[in-house]
């Protein structure tokens, strides 16, 4: 019985990140119509904005100890933080130890500056091409960028550990008297991505913005005839998937070290998501994000895997096969969207 | 000549002369000169101009003539090299039966797939063809290891059974991969002078295959069929209205290139006989998208210049290193040469995967018919100018 709550938290939790991926991924669909290859390299920008708030938090300067001495008698030369000497030993190591959750704030504005820069600048030209152009230019787009972050911080894997208090392990299963002993993490990532996606669901149905914007998923011609000025608003939206791409990464990389091709890994896995969700909707996503998560993991224990050898591996694309074959609309999908 | 027009025969005979006369045109600066590092005529690479060449070329068929983008056609290719490696284990050395199973293989594979894939089209088809190749991937890289030998790769080993042949020469070694004896890997090597030009058995054979695919390729373009396919490209729905059923048509596309694939992987696994779960990767099937795309999708001759023009940049391009930067700077002022080093050595070297990108995106951007549209835009402007502006511009569309 436990084993199988285990599995069902472990599905939740990558299902978490596939989520949140595939919900940027098919908001950008359902709103501009793009088909976006890129979205992986933003979620891998996200995880790199860590990389650097952690690195900017790590600055320090030199000062030579002369109290301390190496084995060989030389004074030794201590590195501090600029930001321990300017809040204090105490404070200072508590700011650098939160590195990743502190990075949230500066993942938000540089994603949607990203995303806003990335529509204005290439995108907004392929509305009216062929869908296969779009994944073209995007794809090459995916290039760039994971090339530009491979020359800024090398191909290798650069940890950046989770703040110490939420890096131990937790027994989930304390208060219904079983045995789960599950990373805190995981479960701050389950529950951060909660959050996001409530964030979003939230925004879109309770602003007048969101109201604005629903409008035009369902109608963009006659929300423009009403003399709004839609495009405008698709525009931040896209900024908008970008900053949930990027907080996915953000949050991601305590759980596995980012590396310059994460978002390419990623990329694919998030389209089957969308695809088994229904292309453009937005419950859809999340909502095969979670069930493909958590199918993913019951394939992977060992009495299944015995079962059926390999299952593990390929489950995701034989579900995306059949989905695609027996109800091209996906789970969710709207009627009469892509179903040719 | 052979059922083409004159300008087909012109574009055959082009890359006849290409082909056969590569080794001198890759080579020409002398072995011993500062510039010898941007010759290309060793044998190895020139193997992989015309292999990828095949492959951009089936691509071609079917995205540039049907517009359906696959982004899993090195599944294809990966099925191909694992035949191939199978046949060369078991059967002989020969790179004949090798070839034909692995194009026979891929071809009943790409039916598989087709048949299912082509159900859709658009986005779809693209996200399927991904998914399945990803599959592939998965499955050779785990779930076959007896078959595909896992993350290891396929190799010859000492103790294979070949029925035809040997398991080890006399004197204790895998035997080489041959065309009736002809080994593939031999070598002949012309001095002239300063410079050394090579002519390899293997590079040989894979040419004369290309240039057979290439003349096939022209005659599917030309052919009823080829029109009726880019009729598919142009407008499915119409095509539909009018009481056709374009599927067999499109299912015939998918399997040509698909076998296209097949021989490329084949013929990579001849000249070298060892397969891995890395070339079916998704990433390997956009290489083949950037080559055919970079080249000219629809044309006839592109796929086989973008395959050339990458596979050029790969492994010309990323041998570039810093030092090599001083050395071409060197005459410049001390400050200027750090910095024009600084800003071309991202671009150059290992990071020649940013430059590849970035030509991608402004190629997709501007030139949507890639070199060759490229080629005739300049050609035209020359001609223009020549003539003062007056004659008529003449482009040959890519097939719509």
């Amino acid at each position: 019985m436990d084993a199988i709550l285990l599995q069902i938290l472990n599905g939740l939790d990558k299902g978490s990140a596939y989520a949140l991926i595939a919900l940027g991924l098919t908001l950008i669909f359902g709103t501009l119509g793009v088909v976006n290859f890129a979205h992986g390299a933003l979620f891998m920008i996200g995880a790199f904005c860590a990389v650097t708030v952690q690195r900017i938090f790590n600055i320090s300067y030199e000062t030579v100890d002369e109290s301390q001495t190496d084995f060989l008698g030389n004074a030794l030369v201590v590195k501090t933080p600029y930001i321990e000497s300017w809040f204090g030993p105490q404070m200072g190591g508590a700011i650098i130890d939160w590195a990743v959750p502190l990075a949230i704030l500066f993942t938000v504005p540089i994603m949607i500056f990203v995303g806003y820069a990335m529509e204005r600048g290439l995108i907004k030209h392929f509305y009216k091409r062929p869908h296969a152009d779009q994944i073209l230019v995007t794809f090459g787009l995916a290039i760039v960028l994971q090339e530009v972050v491979k020359y800024f911080y090398g191909a290798n894997p650069i940890q950046t550990p989770a703040p110490e208090a939420l890096s131990g392990i937790v027994n989930l299963g304390a208060i219904i008297g079983m045995d789960i002993v599950y990373p805190v993490w995981r479960v701050v990532y389950f529950f951060f991505s909660l959050v996001v996606i409530g964030g979003i669901f939230s925004f879109l149905q309770f602003t007048t913005f969101g109201m604005v914007v629903r409008a035009g998923m369902a109608d963009r011609e006659t929300v423009g005839l009403l003399g709004i000025n839609i495009d405008k608003r698709f525009t931040v939206m896209f900024g908008i998937a970008a900053a949930v791409a990027g907080l996915a990464g953000v949050m991601y990389t305590p759980i596995n070290s980012p590396n310059y091709h994460m978002g390419m890994d990623f990329l694919v896995l998030s389209f089957v998501v969308v695809v088994v969700g229904g292309m453009g909707s937005l419950p859809g996503a999340v909502l095969a994000g979670f069930m493909l998560g958590i199918l993913e993991s019951f394939a992977s224990m060992n009495e299944i895997k015995s079962l059926v050898p390999g299952i593990d591996q390929i489950i995701i694309y034989v579900v995306a096969i059949i989905i695609l074959l027996v109800r091209p609309r996906g789970l969710m999908g709207r009627k009469g969207v892509m179903e040719d | 000549m052979l059922g083409m027009n004159k300008n087909d025969t012109k574009m055959l005979l082009l890359v006849a002369a290409l082909t056969m006369l590569a080794p001198f045109i890759l080579n020409p600066f002398p072995t011993d000169s500062g510039l010898a590092q941007f010759n290309a005529g060793y044998p190895d690479l020139m193997q992989r101009f015309v292999i990828f060449g095949i492959f951009a070329i089936g691509f071609n068929i079917l995205f540039g003539l049907t517009g359906y983008l696959s982004f899993g056609h090195a599944a294809f290719l990966g099925v191909g090299s694992y035949s191939a490696v199978w046949m060369f284990k078991l059967l002989a050395m020969n790179v004949i039966p090798a070839i034909l199973l692995s194009v026979v293989m891929a071809g009943i594979f790409a039916l598989l797939i087709g048949y299912i894939s082509l159900r859709r089209s658009g986005i779809y088809f693209s996200i399927l063809t991904l998914a399945f190749a990803q599959m592939s991937f998965n499955v050779a890289y785990s779930v076959l290891t007896p078959i595909t030998n896992g993350e290891t790769g396929l190799q010859l080993t000492l103790n294979d059974p070949r029925v035809l042949g040997v398991s080890q020469t006399v004197d204790g070694s895998i035997p080489v991969t041959n065309l009736f004896g002809l080994e593939m890997r031999s070598t002949f090597e012309m001095v002239l002078g300063p410079w050394a030009f090579q002519f390899n058995a293997g590079y040989y054979l894979s040419a004369l295959i290309l240039l057979a695919v290439f003349y096939l390729s022209i005659r599917i373009f030309r052919s009823p069929f080829g029109l009726m396919l880019k009729a598919v490209k142009s407008n499915q729905q119409r095509m539909n209205y009018t009481g056709l059923n374009t599927r067999p048509y499109t299912l015939a596309a998918f399997v040509i290139s698909g076998m296209y694939a097949g021989l490329a992987g084949g013929l990579l696994a001849s000249m070298d006989p060892l397969a891995g779960a890395e070339r079916m990767q998704w990433t390997a099937s956009g290489e083949v998208v950037l080559m055919t795309i970079l080249g000219g999708a629809g044309t006839l001759i592109g796929p086989v210049l973008g395959a050339g023009f990458i596979k050029y940049f790969e492994n010309i391009f990323s041998k570039i290193n810093e030092s090599v930067l001083h050395g071409w700077f060197s005459a410049l002022p001390d400050g200027l040469e750090d910095l024009l080093v600084t800003l071309v050595y991202p671009f150059v070297g290992k990071g020649w995967h940013m430059t590849l990108g970035i030509l991608f995106v402004l190629v997709v951007v501007f030139l949507p018919g890639g070199l060759v549209e490229g080629g005739q835009r300049i050609t035209n402007w020359i001609r223009n100018k020549k003539a003062g502006g007056k004659t008529p511009t003449s482009t040959t569309e890519p097939a719509e």
